[in-house]
């Protein structure tokens, strides 16, 4: 992991360091030599490690007073909210906090998509990236289960009906999750279950996910490989620990704002009614952020081949850094594809906004279409872009194009510079 | 190939052990993945009776079976007409009303949508029928998909006339 010695300067942490190279780990910590220029886009690695810990600290809290039982969960969660010392601030950082998760995911999977982050060599990174918002969708569902409220109810009916879409054993596979012939008490201890484990389960696949970007270090704004360490990097401490704790406090502000000024704006009131078998809710709207994946799902008229899309838009994911073609990784020096890269984000926009509508008349149209480019973009775009497209030349080095005097990255590639480096 | 060396004593161990080693883990892993199946007390639940002597034609009821809504709809003369007169070629899962009504004045079917299992409304949608909410699909007055994402018509539970008033269904 550590290509530097490190000796520790006390004699008990010289011993203790032979024992166990933890000091090793903590100085290969902050001596990480990090790119000079990551900008404010590179710091929600460090937020979303925030939001982790939030969520598990606050759902360890929760849990205590929490009652999975299909007659109990619901009044439980109304003594949280009001008799509980404080239950109200847990249960709302935490029911907020999943949202704010969501958004710094979405934010950091968007900036790796724009800087091509994904690329070689840091194809592990993105695939354990991918596994941990797949893992964050499940804990993220089966927490929304849990209060027992309509929506609560009515959400896990439709999302483990997405499996009676499998042909022959579809039907055995939904009876197998429920444990019973619909939704009921042995779903919602399960989904207990499941939502108390899978927060570890990502935070194995996080320290994983930091290994592996300890290997080939961080990517850049530039996109460029670079000597490290080298006048190109700074080591972590202090450098980006202050910059990623100045933009957690940021964030915090707007996290901060939704848990004490609209704790419920981003939930359905229909769960505040408990949970009824006999009356599915006008409006079935899954939460925020996983309103693109149900336009697709919704956008085709057929049950498995919906569930299909809905899945493959996820696992295409997987797939990105083989369907990019492309060997230049930032978008900076690909003019079109920045401009596709821009279509594709307003495109999961207007995909994430008519998951909201209902399913009929225009709506249904715009998704459809919204839904065909989705897949036109990963599949057709992005491979043929790589093979056709012209990139401006890229800087040599991240410092160059600056102590060059030039502000425009593309004149530092100049034959004077590139020969003088042969 | 041919220079492989020939499987001696070892290699048939090594295979055996992990033969038996296989079945091992998956006999040990079986009531870890089968607990999770409808247990003793879920299935016990099987069947339920109901009263349907105060229903007129047109009206319904809707009663709750292994935690699933069923509904049990006395027909209009209207409303069987329409269910029986429809061109069978015409449908997407293709099922003559007589088949589905034992009665045809009562209509005892799930009212969980073939799609994704929310519950379809009454006396709604484009064929007079049920209409699901949730994703759209329309069904008949006879519980058939007529239009919509649902794969199938609504499904049909085992029940019988006790006697001309109760319904067991189960």
């Amino acid at each position: 992991m550590s290509d530097h010695n490190y000796t520790p300067s006390s004699k008990f942490g010289k011993w203790f360091n032979d024992r166990l190279p933890l000091l090793t780990l903590a100085n290969h910590l902050t001596d990480y030599p990090t790119p000079k220029n990551l900008n404010y886009w590179w710091t929600f690695g460090g937020i979303l490690t925030f939001c982790l810990i939030t969520q598990i600290i606050t759902g360890l809290v929760l849990a205590m007073h929490y009652i999975a039982h299909a007659d109990l969960a619901f009044s439980s969660v109304e003594h949280i909210m009001r008799d509980v010392n404080y239950g109200w601030l847990i249960r709302y950082i935490h029911a907020n906090g999943a949202s704010m998760f969501f958004l710094a995911v979405y934010i950091h999977i968007f900036r790796s998509l724009f800087y091509g982050s994904y690329k070689a060599p840091r194809e592990i990174i993105w695939i354990l990236g991918i596994m941990i918002y797949l893992l964050m969708m499940a804990a993220a569902f089966m927490g929304y289960v849990l209060p027992w409220g309509q929506m609560s109810f009515w959400g896990a009916t439709v999302i483990t009906n997405l499996f009676s879409a499998i042909p022959l054993v579809g039907e055995s596979i939904t009876t197998w999750l429920w444990g019973g012939y619909s939704v009921d008490n042995p779903t919602l201890t399960r989904f207990f279950t499941l939502h108390y484990l899978i927060p570890f389960l990502i935070l194995g696949l996080v320290v994983l996910h930091i290994w592996a970007l300890h290997v080939p270090g961080n990517n850049n704004p530039v996109g460029i490989d670079i000597q490290k360490p080298s006048k190109d990097t700074v080591p972590f401490h202090p450098y980006i620990v202050i910059k990623d704790l100045f933009a957690l406090l940021l964030f915090m502000i707007v996290f901060a704002f939704f848990v004490f000024y609209s704790p419920n704006i981003l939930g359905h009131a229909d769960n505040y009614i408990e949970a009824n078998p006999l009356v599915t809710p006008a409006h079935i709207v899954p939460e925020w952020y996983l309103l693109p994946f149900y336009a697709i799902l919704r956008s085709i008229p057929d049950k498995l081949l919906g569930v299909v899309a809905m899945l493959s838009a996820i696992f295409i994911l997987a797939a990105l850094p083989w369907l990019d073609t492309s060997k230049v990784r930032s978008a900076v020096f690909r003019p079109l594809y920045k401009q596709f890269y821009w279509i594709l984000v307003i495109d999961v926009l207007i995909l994430g906004y008519v998951g909201a509508m209902p399913a009929e008349g225009l709506y249904l149209l715009i998704a459809r279409v919204a839904t065909a480019y989705y897949f036109l973009h990963f599949l057709l775009i992005l491979p043929i872009l790589g093979k056709i497209e012209k990139t401006t030349p890229l800087p040599l080095s991240i410092t160059s194009p600056v102590l060059g005097g030039s502000a425009d990255l593309a004149m530092a590639k100049s034959t004077d510079v590139r020969k003088e480096k042969l | 190939m041919s220079d492989k060396k020939k499987p001696n004593r070892r290699d048939f161990i090594f295979t055996a052990t992990a033969a038996v080693g296989a079945v091992g883990a998956g006999a040990a892993a079986w009531p870890l993945i089968d607990q999770m199946n409808p247990d003793a007390s879920v299935k016990a639940l099987a069947s339920t009776e109901v009263d349907v002597s105060s229903l007129q034609p047109g009206q319904s009821v809707t009663v709750l079976w292994r935690g699933k809504p069923v509904f049990i709809k006395r027909r209009t003369e209207n409303e069987i007409n329409e269910a029986r007169n429809v061109n069978i070629s015409d449908l997407k899962h293709p099922e003559k009303d007589e088949d589905r009504a034992q009665n045809p004045e009562w209509l005892v079917m799930l009212g969980v949508c073939t799609h994704l299992g929310c519950v379809p409304l009454g006396d709604k949608g484009e064929y007079g029928g049920w209409f699901c909410p949730c994703h759209g699909s329309h069904y008949d007055t006879s519980g058939r998909i007529r239009k919509g994402p649902a794969p199938t018509n609504l499904e049909i539970p085992k029940y019988e006339f006790v006697n001309s008033n109760t319904i067991k269904i189960g």
